[in-house]
């Protein structure tokens, strides 16, 4: 109650909200395993339009910011700030080369008049046109949480140099982490599931 | 009720393996699928994709760590997703 | 008893002064009364809709309106009834002020969070507002929002369906926040199977709003995406599958059900115990019956969908699981009659409002059974025995439970009684007014009038009359029961601790509660229903309270 923070709680809050995090996207990889089985065929052809090597790049981006991430808390754990700092800033340059890259990929495709309702996808194969219109909302709404994952982590950061982020109280960097890590488990799958289907 | 001091702290040296595991398992995923094994393809992604979710949630997200509250109901909260998902082929894949 | 300051006299957190006591607090309770109006407010809103749509019907052709207005007119009864009254009413309101009590702390584990929702809340509802004078026209695609009519539609559907989507965070944030409350807050003397049910029912109701919202959520948001750049997930042109939406969607509405009904059964399993001075007949099964209710509602959602177009496969397993749910449901209904069976029973206006509950609820349980089964479904789909029966469920089964709830209720939260012969007399005019409302639209849609329709036969006249004149009764109803209500504030005749001779907890402190809610240790009884105290208070020539 009134007796100090419990952290276990506001843990368990967190995870909630992770859980909720977990099923919006859940409904989106509804409808991609629907549509996955109704046109195999046209996702692994779409698949392979999708530049293998930005995704494993970004893969590992988010995977490595994952771990300093995780390596930050500790850091804070062990009282040593500086190297909490450092791991925090790595980290969030990874979500903006993770963001560049999309960029980059996502103005590809568009120069290929490949984007929603775009001539190409309306006038070619209906599967096709699934597979990139699941294609733009899964990454894009994906690439909204690395956005707000971000920020969280850049509040967690400013928290940490201003010392209110401390080895007895680190709920929010700990909780910015936990968000940083669901984008990685959502990008884990994402991953395969767009770039590698054959 | 769990502990209170649930301050189990993870050396470096285990992140990082589990970073370099992790990394591993995105090379295996990304060779296999220059592979065509048929039926295969889609499961293997999956499974390795699961492996590699595994380690994230188990490690960098403490839940080896955490108490039965939070591992109870994330194991819910999966099941749910899959009951969704698994249910909408009663339709889908007879239709 | 110890005079102590109520929370209305002291502002959390402390130093806030005027409004901004009321706007800017953490306490669970004030933010259950600003719940209170607020939903009120849009209850009598989506009422009036309603009534204004059944006068509609009450004779064939134009009576008071065209159309259009009419399509938006039940669009927007079901928006708001369902989002903005029928889903918070219970959990905002009576959860908000109650499960922190009932459960022996002081607040709920985030009070600022609960102050956010509070706001997103109000959000969402100005939204709703907002939708109805922008853009071209109202909103007219029904609550469910079905597409491919949703996306193509001229009207305002982007804003009220974001409407919903805030509406929805706010439920779930709530959610979380019992969640979290009811495992780390507890009395630490207090174990699983002492906590009451009301506070059990909430806990259940908790879980499907964190699982099942965002799925709502994010087709929502589909829609809008689909309205702005026209992907095609769900048109078949471009190789989406309108059912898939539909899937989508009652992923989330069927679970929804259950948010709306359970906290109900809580106020109900409440209230029976009190009033026939016995302890509840199966706490552990009611308790279970929740959680099964809670898992079992999550299996069944495409039994809105017989007729869609899906396969048979489905239909016949979906129909199987439906019947699955009936079990908990009943379970419930059994352990309140033999709780009942051989009491002490004191009539009293919330034990009348809970005994229309239960003979309601289970009308429109069983008649859901009707629904369920696919044979019979096949030949009432969308007609109004469909309106007919989840008005039952939501409103004779949600909406009296609310109403019990405010009764039982009210005297702890305000501290004052109201006059017991005008609630009788609300209650009872509610009830015939609901009968005569709703029992024609069974017949109606037996003989075959879709819902949704603006006109229909001569063959129908009939019960539309009679449905609309039930329609001003049950409206009538409800008004002297809300003035009956609302006169207390006027005579002010103060309500004791524990006016009922009830067992929980919230009946141990003041009415109202101080602002830390406990002004000693609560002390947690073994059991929450033990009632031996009670009796040996009421042998002793003790009474709980002055006849009214």
């Amino acid at each position: 109650m009134s007796t100090g923070i419990d952290k276990t709680g506001i843990k368990i809050g967190m995870w909630l909200f992770l859980y909720s995090e977990i099923l919006l996207f859940g409904g989106l990889f509804v409808l991609y395993a629907a549509y996955f089985y109704k046109y195999p065929e046209f996702f692994s052809e779409g698949g392979k339009e999708l530049n293998r090597v930005i995704g494993a790049v970004n893969t590992v981006v988010l995977l490595v910011s994952s771990f300093t991430v995780a390596a930050s808390i500790t850091a804070v754990q062990r009282k040593a700030k500086k190297q909490a700092i450092g791991l925090l800033i790595f980290s969030i340059f990874c979500g903006v080369v993770f963001l560049v890259n999309k960029y980059f990929e996502w103005g590809a495709k568009f120069h290929h008049d490949i984007y929603p309702n775009s001539e190409t996808l309306v006038s070619g194969e209906v599967g096709l046109n699934i597979f990139f219109g699941l294609y733009y909302v899964i990454t894009g709404l994906h690439g909204l949480h690395v956005i707000i994952g971000m920020i969280l982590l850049s509040i967690s950061l400013v928290l940490v140099m201003a010392g209110k982020v401390t080895e007895s109280k680190y709920s929010m960097l700990e909780n910015a982490g936990l968000y940083w890590h669901l984008v990685d488990l959502i990008w884990i799958f994402v991953f395969p599931l767009f770039y590698l289907v054959l | 009720m769990d502990s209170q001091k649930n301050n189990h702290i993870l050396s470096y040296t285990t992140l990082a393996l589990v970073l370099g595991l992790l990394l591993v398992l995105t090379g295996v995923t990304v060779g296999v699928s220059y592979i065509d094994l048929g039926f295969f393809n889609v499961p293997v992604a999956l499974a390795i994709a699961c492996t590699k979710v595994t380690f994230v949630l188990l490690f960098f997200m403490h839940l080896r760590y955490e108490g039965p509250i939070i591992n109870f109901s994330f194991i819910g909260t999966i099941s749910f997703l899959l009951i969704m998902i698994g249910f909408i082929f009663f339709d889908v894949a007879f239709r | 008893m110890i005079k102590t300051e109520s929370f209305y006299d002291t502002p959390a957190p402390a130093g806030l002064t005027g409004i901004k006591a009321w706007l800017l607090t953490h306490d669970h309770k004030r933010l259950a009364l600003m719940y209170m109006w607020a939903i009120l407010f849009w209850f009598v809103i989506a009422m009036m809709f309603g009534l204004l749509l059944r006068t509609e019907l009450m004779s064939q052709g134009r009576t008071i309106m065209g159309p259009e207005v009419y399509n938006s007119l039940f669009t927007l009864h079901g928006v708001i009834m369902i989002f903005l009254f029928v889903i918070p009413a219970i959990p905002a309101i009576f959860g908000n002020f109650f499960l922190p009590i009932q459960l022996g702390t002081d607040d709920v584990f985030f009070p600022r969070l609960n102050l956010f929702s509070w706001y997103l809340f109000m959000f969402g509802g100005v939204f709703a507002l907002i939708s109805l004078f922008t853009g071209e026209g109202f909103p007219d695609t029904g609550w469910t929002f079905y597409v491919p009519f949703s996306v193509e539609a001229n009207s305002n559907v982007s804003v009220t369906v974001m409407a919903a989507f805030i509406l929805g965070m706010s439920s779930m944030l709530t959610g979380l926040n019992f969640i979290t409350t009811f495992h780390r807050m507890r009395d630490k003397n207090m174990g699983l199977m002492q906590i009451p049910l009301f506070t059990w029912s909430l806990y259940a109701t908790a879980w499907v709003q964190i699982l099942a919202t965002p799925v709502i959520s994010i087709t929502l948001v589909l829609v809008v995406v689909e309205r702005l750049f026209s992907i095609g997930l769900f048109e078949p042109d471009k190789g989406g599958d309108p059912i898939l939406y539909q899937h989508l969607f009652w992923m989330y509405s069927h679970p929804a059900v259950y948010i709306m009904i359970l906290p109900g059964m809580g106020v109900i399993s409440e209230i029976i115990p009190v009033f026939s001075r016995k302890s509840i007949f199966g706490y552990k099964a009611i308790v279970w019956s929740s959680m099964g209710i809670a898992v079992a509602g999550s299996l069944v959602w495409a039994h809105h969908m017989y007729t869609s177009g899906m396969s048979d496969v489905s239909v016949f397993v979906f129909s199987l699981l439906t019947f699955l749910v009936a079990i908990p449901s009943a379970v419930k209904v059994f352990s309140w009659i033999a709780t009942m069976h051989k009491g002490s029973i004191e009539m009293t206006p919330p034990l009348l409002l809970a005994l229309i509950f239960i003979y309601l609820f289970s009308v429109g349980g069983l008649t859901g059974l009707v629904l369920g089964a696919v044979g019979t479904d096949i030949h009432v789909h969308d007609t109004h025995f469909v309106v007919s029966h989840f008005h039952f469920v939501m409103f004779g089964g949600t909406g009296f439970a609310f109403f019990a709830a405010l009764h039982f209720w009210w005297p702890k939260m305000f501290g004052i009684m109201y006059e017991f012969k005008n609630a009788y007399i609300g209650a009872v005019l509610t009830a015939i007014g609901f009968l005569f409302h709703y029992v024609p639209m069974f017949i109606l849609g037996l003989q075959g009038m879709p819902r949704r329709y603006y006109d229909y036969l001569p063959k129908y006249e009939t019960g539309n009359f009679l449905a609309g004149f039930g329609g001003y009764l049950l409206c009538l109803g409800i008004l002297i029961m809300f003035g009956n209500l609302f006169m207390s504030f006027k005579r002010r005749i103060p309500a004791p601790s524990d006016p009922w001779g009830a067992t929980t907890l919230e009946w141990t402190v003041p009415s109202p509660p101080p602002v830390h809610n406990f002004v000693k240790k609560p002390q947690i009884k073994e059991f929450p229903y033990d009632f031996s105290e009670v009796g040996k208070r009421e042998k002793n020539g003790e009474k709980s309270r002055k006849i009214l």
